[in-house]
């Protein structure tokens, strides 16, 4: 049994109708000017005298399933009875800490302090019930929200008790149970939210009604970067239910939001009627020439000459290339990806005074509220946002442009307001995956095995979206997948060069991986054949650790080749790895560490006169122990199939500094007739703190399928999305 | 501007009537008149099949359905479809298989399941997507909406 060291993490008070706990998570503002710790409520249990348990989760669902997942670290080692179990969504306060939900970190982040906290809490109701029955709380067990005391005959339940455990002490040192006693993690659980959703009661951001509250649809320039030179009101506001016609600067500093006219109606359809009646000029700005076209040129230049900064470098591979009889060289490119989350954008917000409440669908209350704070130039201590739920985030509710124009219109009307995108302004004002180009130089040594491999990426950066260029060093995140490839190669470089783009850039599931592994695990797939190895063999004997400055996140969760290697021997095992295929099928592999995830995808494919099938997919990731298995398998899968939509459908083009597509006839996603029939998770429990399954799973999709393509065809597609049709 | 006219419909088995402008769509009139807000919206444009409802039985994109041109109908959504207290077979069946993830594309594609299921086009996996095809999941909860359905339809 592991004995955790206790903080002052619990507070624990009796309330009416039952007892109240108070937790904090890290990331809380705990620190005192002398840097001691002093207890500040972000996490809270309420046991009721109902016999219910009601936990109040601070993340963000959007389908992700969190508000199940945390609520089940709490019951696990509290005992409860999961059924009695009443999830509650937090508001934006500072107490909660870091509120933001992504980069697949909810579970990661909560495992120990939330696990923790039901265990203190068990303790204190054990307690309380040894007392009153005069028994060795050690006499006594817990099970389904009961304390029990087999010897006495007693069964007392949480809710009876939670009056007096609140004035039990806060035990010093708390126990979590080992794995072999869990009951509740790792069984597959429905999520909490599941039956409300089934019968059309689930409250999203575009569910949000506020008393008083007008509509609103907002005229963004179709140019990134263009400003309202003039604007003709007057039709718009002749149209019946039409109350005002306002403008909405841009504003930068990271909040991101365009210049546009907002048109406010008593009802959305008014909204949108007045908004075609608008007639607004524009001043496009220094970025109407900007087209894909142009970033192809300038990305296809920027590869084919040194970077113009190092990112990691080893050896040199400079001479090592210069004198290899071959060089195997390719370019990999990768469009802007849209994320078409479901749900359009929305906010719901009410400007009063210096006060101001939100409504939002945000994976980032806190970011929205430090935001609306920043921009309506008032304190953090007026605002308040409220979480919905969500239709789908994927990353591009983190941003917090659409709550604060929300709250922008607001405040002009002086009404509550409630800003509604339509699809295509979804589409066309994301924050998009940014489109790269990979160009990689490789050679083999004597031994077939890779000697050199010098990795340029061009690409607009994310980081420049939101704040000044990157400085030199490990700098650009854009290299996410590249420069920290986990391959043994003697001679590494990797480069990059910015593009300079006026694309709004964001964070799609999984970020840069979606491309820098696509470049590389399709590059070692190339140098495998071409030094006449098996790919699957090739993988094994180059993975090692990092040998090259790493990214962020890694102090905390090292990188491990043994659990790369764990998935793909894992992944190949369960595909069949190298059994002779029907005639025209090809199998292709990936691998990659993604968010401190571990995923191997192998695809088994045919291709028949040029259309492609795909008969069966096998994952294999390494998260850790899984908490909710069925909810574990869903993200896998949706992973797979997104990153496979992606892989064949999606492309986001610019054409006079603008996005081209609309809706989903232009941008068309992967439908359910399209997606592979057979797709199978496996996964490799390594006994750690579980990271998350969010991201991991989509990187090596691509690189799989295209691989697979090439082992069935002979044909290398290195452009995303891939130039075949499915059959 | 043409004035407001008078409709009558059966909405989740109750006799609704009232006075719209002849440009409402039903998704308008569900969610705002009838604060339905089960029926969400998506594309507007009949792409995504979110706003999928059962009019006289058959799945219709309610973000082009003019409520007008339905004047008489009986119109279900997924807040009727549920009978007292026991869910629809294929409600229960997307909560036994977790078949959902965001759950915004949900109430369409559970209304869109029944009618295949009804229609008898839930006989093969293969049947049930194509019907389903025009139902869009982002999340893509495809594997299990398939398993849904399929095991409605046996259930059935």
């Amino acid at each position: 049994m592991t004995a955790f060291s206790r903080r002052e993490f619990l507070r624990v008070t009796a309330v009416a109708g039952g007892l109240l706990a108070t937790i904090t998570l890290p990331g809380c503002r705990t620190e005192d000017g002398a840097g001691a710790s002093t207890l500040d409520p972000s996490l809270f249990v309420r046991i009721n005298d109902d016999n219910s348990i009601t936990i109040t989760v601070a993340k963000s669902e959007m389908g992700q399933g969190v508000r199940t997942s945390l609520a089940m670290l709490v019951a696990e080692d509290l005992d409860a009875d999961w059924s009695q179990i009443k999830v509650e969504q937090a508001s934006y306060h500072p107490k909660y800490g870091e509120m933001g939900t992504g980069g697949s970190g909810s579970v990661r982040d909560n495992w120990k302090q939330m696990r923790e906290a039901g265990a203190a809490l068990r303790a204190m109701l054990v307690a309380a019930a040894a007392k009153e029955w005069e028994v060795e709380p050690a006499e006594c067990r817990t099970e389904n929200s009961f304390v029990i005391h087999e010897g006495k005959g007693r069964r007392a339940h949480y809710g009876s008790l939670a009056a007096k455990a609140a004035s039990q002490p806060v035990p010093r040192e708390v126990v979590v149970k080992p794995r072999a006693q869990w009951t509740l993690l790792g069984k597959d659980k429905v999520g909490v939210d599941v039956a409300d959703i089934s019968h059309g009661r689930a409250g999203y951001g575009l569910d949000v009604r506020v008393p008083g509250m007008l509509y609103a649809s907002i005229e963004r320039t179709r140019v990134f970067g263009g400003t309202v030179k003039s604007v003709d009101k007057a039709a718009a506001l002749a149209v019946p239910g039409v109350k005002d016609v306002v403008e909405i600067p841009a504003v930068g500093n990271g909040v991101n939001i365009h210049a546009g006219v907002a048109v406010v109606a008593t009802n959305t359809w008014a909204a949108l009627q007045g908004r075609r009646a608008l007639k607004v000029e524009w001043d496009t700005g220094r970025r109407a020439a900007e087209s894909s076209e142009s970033y192809r040129s300038f990305m296809a230049a920027a590869v084919e000459k040194t970077g113009e900064e190092t990112v990691n470098k080893r050896g040199d591979p400079d001479a090592v290339l210069a004198r290899a009889s071959t060089v195997f060289s390719a370019t990999f490119e990768t469009p802007f990806l849209s994320h078409a989350t479901m749900e359009p954008m929305n906010a719901t917000a009410s400007v009063v005074g210096d006060k101001v409440e939100a409504w939002s669908p945000t994976q980032f209350p806190d970011w929205g509220a430090q935001a609306l704070a920043q921009v309506l130039k008032t304190a953090i201590e007026n605002v308040q946002v409220h979480t919905t739920l969500m239709g789908g985030g994927f990353g591009r509710r983190i941003n917090p442009d659409f709550t604060v124009e929300a709250a922008l219109v607001s405040r002009q009307v002086k009404q509550p307001v409630k800003v509604v995108w339509t699809r295509e302004d979804d589409l066309r004002h994301d924050f998009y995956r940014p489109c790269a180009m990979h160009r990689i130089d490789a050679s083999l040594g004597s031994d077939g095995m890779p000697e050199a491999w010098r990795h340029r990426i061009s690409t607009p950066s994310i980081d420049v979206s939101y704040g000044p260029k990157p400085k030199a060093g490990w700098g650009p995140n854009e290299a996410d997948g590249s420069g920290n490839m986990s391959y043994r190669i003697p001679h590494r470089s990797c480069e990059y060069t910015l593009l300079d783009s006026g694309v709004p850039r964001g964070w799609w599931r999984a970020v840069s991986t979606t491309h820098g592994v696509f470049a590389t695990e399709s590059m070692i797939d190339e140098l495998a054949v071409a030094a006449g190895k098996d790919p699957v063999a090739f993988r094994m004997a180059l993975i090692d650790g990092y040998t090259l400055p790493q990214p962020p996140d890694s102090d905390r969760f090292a990188f491990d080749p043994a659990r790369l290697k764990g998935v793909l021997e894992a992944a190949a095992a369960k595909a069949g790895w190298g059994r002779t295929l029907p005639p025209g099928h090809g199998m292709g592999v990936a691998c990659s560490f993604d968010h401190l995830g571990y995923a191997a995808e192998v695809f088994e494919v045919s291709v028949r006169a040029d259309r492609l099938r795909i008969h069966r997919v096998v994952c294999a990731a390494d998260s850790g122990p899984i908490v909710n298995p069925t909810g574990a398998r869903a993200q896998i899968e949706g992973g797979i199939i997104q990153g496979l939509s992606a892989a064949l459908k999606e492309r986001i083009t610019i054409a006079g500094g603008a996005v081209t597509q609309g809706n989903f006839d232009s941008y068309s996603l992967l439908r359910i007739n399209e997606a592979p029939t057979v797709i199978e998770a496996y996964f490799v429990e390594t006994d750690t703190v579980p990271t998350g399954l969010g991201e991991p799973s989509v990187p090596p999709v691509a690189p799989a399928l295209a691989n697979a393509i090439f082992n069935a065809t002979g044909k290398r597609l290195r452009t995303l999305p891939l130039d075949i049709k499915l059959a | 501007m043409p004035s407001p006219v008078a409709i009558r419909l059966r909405v989740n088995d109750a006799a609704w009537s009232g006075t719209i402008d002849p440009w409402t769509t039903l998704l308008e009139l569900l969610r705002v008149e009838l604060g339905l807000t089960g029926t969400n919206r998506g594309c507007d444009r009949g792409e995504c099949g979110t706003c999928v409802v059962l009019v006289d039985g058959r799945p219709v994109p309610s973000c082009l359905t003019l409520a007008l041109s339905i004047d008489g109908a009986a119109v279900t959504t997924i807040e009727g479809l549920a009978s007292d207290e026991s869910l629809h077979p294929v409600q229960q069946a997307f909560v036994d298989h977790d078949a959902l993830q965001c759950g915004f594309c949900t109430p369409g594609q559970i209304l869109a399941g029944a009618a295949c299921i009804a229609a008898g086009r839930a006989g093969s996996d293969r049947d049930i997507r194509e019907w389903m095809s025009g139902q869009l999941c982002r999340c893509a909860a495809y594997p299990q909406i398939v398993a849904a359905i399929r095991s409605a339809a046996k259930s059935g």
